[in-house]
């Protein structure tokens, strides 16, 4: 892209804002690097919209800072912050066309005509739309109307774009079509993009760090990966992935469950309201023999098997800790045969994939 | 192509014949439901409209001939008539728009609530006869009427104001009737415009006026146009209002041609000016779709 355009830090402090008694946003600090891909994950109702709206402009916080590299931008008005947008609805102009559409952020910076119509026409060939130009809104799917809005959000090479849901619209076939595509697009474009999303899978997909959204604050921020084996708290490892919880105690660094003492690699995060043991199915091993010490017993009896296609879940009936779900590949189920209802088993829960987490963040 | 050959090769088709009397069973009843209307669209509109044109045809001895179009044409008293009444149903639809527009937009900022009451402060006197609202207006404007009386006290004016009897109290008459004609197609037209639209175009870095214009007028003016349509069209052929109002001094169409009928008991004359009226309100339209490209804006 051209040598102007290159992509920009944002940071956020103190960021508030306040609904009446609802705190939207509850003092919120995020720093998102240059080029980054940071998503806004969090259930509805979390805050994610209207932070990436106080990021627009369009949403005036009651206090905190916003800056775009090193410019205050908490007071600018949201036409002077040169952001590329995406919007759920899409928001395409139903009067234009595509190419007009595309355009617009063009025509208002008062680009040439002729150049209008070539950088229209290149953003649309990103997006795989070229020679769409002259089409109406409404003769696009759902997908094409996406790809427009995205060609149109990036036409005039932003330094930020932002996007609010902008696949939930779709189906899931062609969402998660367009999460590759945006990942791929992402790498292209010099732009640091801010992607809100409920879907944590989506999340997942696509960004270099996620930040999770509770209740107008950011639980946690951190990598898919990161986020996805060690959670800080019991509502990001819940909302992030399958899994199920057990309580446990503990004592002097360590966490007991039952009366059995849990061996665990990483420490454990720091918070209140009690302990839980995460156990997602698919880090479950399930063992020819018996348990080798170094791991965490969780053996117990078969109660049912049900076949998903790609896998296999396995739920256990466990003496103390109730039902345990193991996930087992397709393929090793078919080569070393399944267990039978009722059979007796043995699960492994290896110490680097045991995860403990408070209630509640700290 | 028959149903038969369409599914050549798969074997007969169960019930078919069945399933193809309902679907004509069901076609009979729709037809049967719509028939009261059409029929009452034909003989309350269609059949007068026949019987005025021809007899727009013969002139007061009763001959076949085209007088009466002639004269319409040639008399400057009907010239002057015409003029009036597209300078007043004009004057009204431009009053209409600058109060209407505003107004819309401004209900559209509003919360669903508030909007949906004050939306019944526009529609409290639609609801009222034509004729009240009238007579009201007259008690308001008169010479000894309530705002002269108040403004004089006031000591703003020293003489009355001549509000009523004139051109002044027919448009001041007309444009509050109207309004409303404007507003609720305008009114529901811009509510439906996503506000999203309008947030994306000053998100993508258009000013506030600039998306205004550019993305939230453009979007508006079906509404729009179809209010203008409703004001000028029924401006043009009303009646009571500028009658009552106008004092006398005020003469647009509708009037010449009640005075046409009750004084000089000329039907042919005055069914002419009617069928003028018609043509004329048709080619407005058609001028209007011309100028706002309409298929255009109603295409989505
Ligand atoms: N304009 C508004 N007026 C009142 N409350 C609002 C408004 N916008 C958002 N809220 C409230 O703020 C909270 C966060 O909303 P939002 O940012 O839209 O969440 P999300 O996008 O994560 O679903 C919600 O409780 C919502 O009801
Ligand atoms: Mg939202």
């Amino acid at each position: 892209m051209s040598p102007a355009a290159h992509s920009l830090p944002i940071d956020i402090s103190n960021l508030c804002k306040a609904y009446g008694s609802v705190k939207a946003l509850n003092d919120v600090s995020l720093n998102i690097a240059a080029g980054e891909f940071l998503t806004l994950l969090g259930p509805s109702g979390s805050g994610k919209t209207t932070l990436l709206m106080a990021l627009a402009g369009f949403v005036r916080p009651d206090g905190g800072s916003i800056r775009f590299g090193e410019q205050e931008m908490i007071a600018t008005p949201p036409h002077k912050r040169g952001l590329g947008m995406v919007f759920q609805s899409y928001a395409l102009f139903p009067f234009m066309t595509v190419a007009e559409n595309v355009a617009y952020p063009l025509k208002i910076r008062g680009v040439s005509k002729s150049d209008q119509k070539a950088r229209a026409e290149r953003a649309l060939e990103t997006v795989q739309l070229g020679g769409y130009g002259d089409r109406r809104i409404t003769q696009l799917s759902g997908g094409q109307r996406q790809r427009v809005a995205l060609a149109r959000a990036m036409v005039f090479e932003p330094q930020i774009i932002l996007m609010d849901e902008p696949l939930s619209a779709l189906d899931k076939k062609l969402r998660e079509h367009m999460q590759i595509e945006l990942k791929a697009l992402h790498e292209k474009l010099d732009a640091t993009v801010v992607y809100v999303t409920h879907d944590q899978r989506e999340a997942l997909t696509m960004s270099d760090r996620i930040a999770v959204v509770n209740h107008g604050r950011i639980e946690q921020i951190a990598t898919p990966e990161r986020l996805y084996r060690q959670p800080h708290s019991f509502f990001v490892a819940d909302f992030i992935g399958e899994s199920i919880s057990l309580p446990v105690s503990v004592a002097n660094d360590t966490a007991q469950l039952g009366e059995r003492v849990l061996k665990s690699n990483t420490p454990i995060a720091l918070g209140s309201g009690g302990h839980r043991l995460i156990i997602r199915p698919e880090l479950l091993e399930v063992t020819a023999g018996a348990v080798p010490d170094a791991a965490n017993d969780l053996s117990g009896q078969v109660h049912d098997i049900i076949y998903q296609g790609d896998s296999v879940l396995v739920i256990v009936q466990h003496d103390s800790a109730g039902q345990i779900n193991v996930r087992v590949p397709a393929n090793r189920a078919g080569q070393t045969g399944l267990p039978s209802k009722g059979e007796q088993i043995g699960l492994a829960l290896h110490p680097e994939d045991t995860i403990i987490v408070p209630e509640h963040v700290a | 192509m028959s149903i038969a050959e369409t599914y050549e090769g798969a074997g007969t088709l169960q019930n078919a014949s069945t399933l193809k009397s309902e679907e004509r069973r069901e076609k009979l009843t729709f037809l049967g439901l719509s028939m009261p209307a059409v029929l009452t669209i034909l003989i309350v509109v269609f059949l007068p409209i026949f019987w005025l044109s021809s007899l727009s045809f013969f002139n007061a001895a009763g001959e076949l001939s085209t007088e009466n179009y002639t004269r319409i044409f040639s008399s400057a008293l009907y010239r002057r008539t015409f003029v009036v009444t597209f300078q007043i149903s004009i004057a009204v639809t431009v009053i209409c728009v600058l109060l209407g527009y505003p107004l819309c937009y401004w209900l559209t900022k509003m919360p669903n609530k508030t909007a949906a009451i004050l939306m019944v402060f526009v529609l409290v006197p639609f609801w009222t006869s034509v004729l009240v609202r009238t007579y009201a207006w007259l008690v308001l404007l008169q010479r000894n009427g309530i705002i002269n009386s108040s403004l004089m006290s006031l000591g703003i004016i020293e003489e009355p104001l001549q509000l009523a009897h004139n051109l002044t109290g027919s448009i001041i008459g007309m444009v509050h009737i109207m309004l409303p004609f404007l507003v609720l197609p305008l009114y529901a037209t811009m509510r439906n415009i996503d506000g999203d639209l309008v947030r994306a175009a000053v998100g993508l870095g258009s000013s506030p006026r600039g998306a205004f214009w550019r993305v939230f007028f453009p979007m508006s003016l079906p509404g729009l146009f179809a209010g203008i349509v409703l004001v000028f069209i029924l401006s043009l052929g009303f009646f009571v209002t500028p009658a009552l109002l106008g004092g006398g001094r005020v003469q647009m169409l509708a009037q010449r041609i009640e005075s046409t009928i009750t004084v000089y008991s000329n039907w042919g004359a005055a069914s002419a000016l009617g069928v003028v009226l018609l043509l004329l309100a048709l080619a407005m339209i058609w001028l209007m779709n011309r100028v706002f490209g309409l298929d255009k804006l109603f295409m989505r």
